[in-house]
Formats: structure tokens, sequence, C-alpha cells
């Protein structure tokens, strides 16, 4: 059903990852992706690999549960493997056939590929597994502070950031509410051509619109019956502060970007 | 058509560690004819058990994918909750799930949130298209959409070509059950038809209701938290808990259970709760306890007369 994507999921346990500030977590992130890019041979991405397995480690998230969030880029996966593993060129021919060659270095090439993009999902999604979107906008404001000087609403932006966060399982249990009362009046969605499928989702995307509409009406009417007059006169419930956690995670980000640039001036295959 | 519902089980997530029962092992019959009440607090499972009625929710024999298990010697046979209304067996695949809908309709809680169409006898017509078989030409199908809302007791002429979206709120309620009646369902199914209603839309849904009974649907089912509906209006009731169906019997019957039904949770329509402080003081009244009935015997008990 609707109800069972996995990524960008909170996942409620205390843990390490979990308690530090989301800033540290938010550029870490970016970090993290800089390195998966700086590495340029299988010396560097194992580094990342060992990076990634600390953070799982320190996240106490099921394996299982991260790895879930690959299925979405599963497609992606497997086209980008096939079109590199025929299209890349190499020299060691390992396999032919008619106009078909496969060498040695597409093979390590696809897999080195592979990895690539399965860290990057995998690290993403540790992110939203171990925050939650509170105070994942909570960072985000705070990072974006610098912005206020040039007259950016940060606060603003922030607070619709988590609004919509909020209201994506609200609407998906409408969504689902008024699927199954049009399919009580005969709907059908799963059945029929392209062009009729398409047309089934109007008496469902209608009410979702105008409920979505009614919604943001009353959340507005809530939020000016407590005056609530943007970010000039707010104080925060909770503040974020930066800790030994966030120390630790720094000096491990640190370690692996120094790292992956100092193997890649060892010898092998370099991509 | 009759309703019979045997060993009903139901979870949620089943594949998922934290599977939660919403239903379990619901044996109940619903006579053609009846006007049948379902009570229970939010989370009990009335609103699971109402979508399997219309197989919104499937039985898992029903699903395409559903093989049934081997069974060894010497063990019993498992068993399959099974569901027959009227000649429909909603455990087979091959039952004509689409046809069962049209025979079974269902009223969401608050329907006025799925209207759609540019038009009042547009959304109306909605299931009627989708339900028949062969297209309907312009004058079934606007005869029908006639028929239907002015079941509903609403003017054809002056709403028909409404928007249904700048009609007040009793008004949309309306349209969204003649949305759903217009198939001519045998059965009728409303979730909460009376909720966020007034006290005076509340009466008015219900005698609707009770006309529709009379002439359109054989059997309407209604479920509701509200006792005081229940008692007023149903011919019998079931009370769900945890998942569980506690009672199923009439009002009178049932409303002689309080203390439980107060253990679980659930309210007690005030006649029931003025009958059993006149008990305290030591006076004893027997009633169906609808407030006509109550009063009428209470001034018998009493000795006035009804005004």
């Amino acid at each position: 059903m609707l109800k069972d994507i996995a990524f960008g999921q909170y996942y409620p346990v205390s843990s390490f990852l979990h308690r530090a500030d989301p800033r540290m977590k938010l550029l870490s992130l970016v970090a993290f992706i800089v390195a998966i890019f700086l590495a340029s041979n299988f010396y560097g991405i194992g580094l990342c690999i060992l990076g990634f397995a600390l953070a799982l480690a320190a996240s106490r998230v099921p394996v299982r549960k991260v790895f879930r969030s690959v299925k979405g880029i599963l497609f992606l996966l497997v086209f980008t493997a096939i079109i590199q593993l025929f299209f890349y060129k190499g020299e060691t021919v390992l396999f032919s056939w008619w106009k078909i060659v496969v060498t040695k270095e597409a093979l390590f090439y696809t897999l080195f590929l592979i990895l690539r993009l399965v860290l990057l999902v995998t690290v993403a999604s540790l992110l939203t597994f171990t925050t939650t979107p509170v105070s994942l906008t909570d960072g985000l404001e705070s990072l974006l502070y610098p912005l206020k000087l040039i007259r950016f609403p940060v606060h603003e932006l922030a607070l619709i950031m988590s609004i919509a966060l909020r209201f994506i399982p609200t609407l998906i249990e409408e969504t689902e509410r008024i699927m199954n009362a049009q399919k009580a009046r005969g709907a059908e969605f799963e059945r029929g051509s392209l062009f009729s499928r398409a047309k089934a989702v109007i008496p469902v995307l209608i009410p979702l619109l105008i409920s979505a509409f009614r919604r943001a009406e009353e959340l507005g009417d809530a939020m000016d019956a407590r005056c609530y007059a943007g970010s000039k006169v707010r104080t925060k419930y909770k503040k974020i502060s930066f800790g030994w956690r966030d120390l630790v995670i720094f000096l491990v980000m640190a370690g692996l970007i120094a790292g992956v640039v100092l193997v890649k001036q060892l010898p092998g295959m370099v991509f | 058509m009759r309703i019979e519902v045997k060993h009903l089980s139901y979870t949620y997530h089943s594949s998922a560690p934290f599977s939660a029962y919403a239903l379990q092992d619901i044996n109940l019959t619903i006579e053609e004819g009846e006007f049948f009440g379902i009570i229970g607090h939010t989370g009990s499972g009335k609103s699971t058990f109402v979508q399997h009625l219309n197989a919104l929710i499937k039985l898992p024999t029903a699903e395409k994918k559903f093989k049934p298990k081997k069974v060894r010697k010497g063990q019993p046979a498992p068993v399959y909750p099974s569901i027959r209304i009227g000649t429909y067996d909603l455990g087979d695949k091959k039952t004509d799930f689409k046809e069962l809908r049209s025979k079974v309709g269902i009223v969401f809680q608050y329907p006025e949130y799925q209207l759609f169409a540019e038009t009042v006898a547009l959304d109306v017509a909605f299931g009627l298209r989708n339900f028949s078989k062969t297209p309907l030409s312009q004058e079934e199908t606007e005869e029908k959409v006639k028929e239907a809302i002015e079941a509903v007791g609403l003017d054809y002429h002056a709403v028909k070509d409404a928007s249904p979206f700048d009609l007040s709120g009793g008004q949309k309620r309306r349209v969204a059950i003649a949305g759903v009646i217009v198939t001519k369902p045998e059965i009728l199914i409303l979730d909460e038809p009376a909720a966020g209603l007034d006290p005076l839309g509340k009466r008015e849904i219900m005698e609707l209701l009770h006309r529709l009974h009379a002439s359109w649907c054989k059997t309407v089912i209604i479920v509701s938290h509200d006792m005081d509906e229940i008692s007023e209006n149903c011919t019998r009731a079931a009370v769900f808990s945890a998942s569980r169906l506690k009672f199923c019997m009439p009002p009178s019957e049932l409303f002689l259970h309080a203390e439980e039904l107060e253990t679980l949770g659930l309210d007690i329509p005030v006649t029931a709760k003025i009958q059993r402080e006149l008990q305290k003081l030591g006076v004893e009244v027997h009633s169906d306890f609808t407030n006509e009935d109550f009063v009428r015997r209470v001034l018998e008990r009493v000795g006035g007369t009804s005004c």
C-alpha cells in the first residue's frame, strides 16, 4: 500500500546518531557525498563503506530497513549497470558474443558505480532514519542563518518545510480514504488502458486537493488564533547544541575525507 | 440478501513484527430487512468489519495469489474466514466484486468530502455509469438520478445543475448518499451518518434512513458510537470492542447489560441511565429504551398522562 514507503521514515530509537546535533548530521551528509565522489578507486570506496558501517552501527537502525531504501532506485541501478557493462571501453576482453563485448575494466567500473549509488542512497536515508523532521528543519534553519543578512526568509522556509513533511502521512491517509469511497461507487484504479486509468484519478485528485486547501485554511486560522507572528519574537522549545558526539562525528568525517584523498595516490585501477 | 460472516479475523501489517489484530473471530448473521447497528470505540474494528462487507478489504482466500495451505494427515484443516452475502461468496476469487459493490452500498464517514464532479447530477451519476454493464441512455440516467436525488429529500430541479461545492453541509451529505443509493443497493451501510451534524440535522438524517429502509434498500446498517442513536433506530445491534464482537442483540436487551457496556468504555442511552436510577429508588420500569416508549411506561407507572 501507499503507507509502506520506507525512505524518509524516522526510526524511533535512542542512539549515538539519534542524539547528535542535526546540523552536524546535515553537514556530515554533505561531506560524505563529497567523499563518495572524491573516491576514485576501490581503496577510497572501501574507506567510504567503512565510514558508512560505523555510522550504521552508531545509529542502531536495522540493516534491512536501511537497505530497503535501495528498492526505490533499483531500476536506475540495473539500467546504469547494464549500460556501463556493455559500453565502457576497456582492453582485457573477458567475454564476447556477436557485437557484445564485456571487458574486465567494464566489469570493475560497473561494480564501482553500483557501490557508489547504493552508498549515496543509504547514507542519505540514514539521516532521515535518525533525525525527526522537526529537528531536521531546525538544523536547516540554523545552518541557513547567514542568509538572513540578505533578507532571505529562512524561518518561513523552515516552517513551510516542516509543515509539508508533517502533512505527507495525513494526505496519504486521506488519499486512501477517498480511493475507498470511490471504489465503493464502482471506480477502478487497477484496470483498463493508461488513458482510462489516468481518467480514474480525477475523482480522487479533486477531493484531495479540496481537502488540502481546507486543511491549509484551518491550519492558518489555528496559527492566527494562537497569535503566530513569524520569527521575530519566537524562542525555541528545544535548543540544539554542539556536543562531544558532534566532535567525534567531525573528526571521523575529517579522517574519512583525508583518507580518501590520500589513497588516491595508491597504485591500482583508477576510474 | 442475508449477510453471513464466519470466523472473520484480520491483522494489520501481517508481515511486520508489530502486527495487531483489527478483528478476531467475528461470527455474525444479519438478516434481510434489518435496521442493524454496529457500535464500538474508535479502533474497535467496526470500520474494518464494514469494509469487508463491500470487499474493499478482500478475504485472504479471494486474493489472486492465494494458495491453500497443504494439510498434513491427522491435522485439522485450516479454518479460513468466510463471508456470504446473498448468493455472493466473498471468499471466492471468481466472484464479481464490482457487481457486489453495486448491491452493497457504503457511505463513508463525512461522505461530502468525496464529491468531485462539476454538477450534482453528474456526481450522483458517477456510480451509475461505473456499475452499468451496458451504456445507459441519457434519459435513463437522468431518470434514475432524479429518483435518487428526490429520495434523499432534495429538489431535483433546484440542485441538479448546481456545483456540489456550493451546497450547504447537510445538502452535500444528502447528495453523497444519493450517489451511493442511485444503483439501488439492497444493503446500505453508513459509517457514522450523523457525525458532525446538529441535533436537528441528525434527526433528519435518521428519518431519511428510515424512509430509505422502507422504500429503497432492504437492509440498512449504521455504524455509530452514539448509543441513543442505536437505541432509537435499530432492530438489532452488535457491540465491537478491542477487535472482538461482544454482544449482538436487540437494543432493548442490550441495555440490560449496562454495567458491562460501561466497563467496555461505552456510554448507555439516557433512558437506560434513568431506568437504573429509578431502579435504585425501587421503581421498576420495563421498556425497549426508545424515548417514546420509555416516557409512556414511566408515565403509566406514576399514573400520569402523556402530553
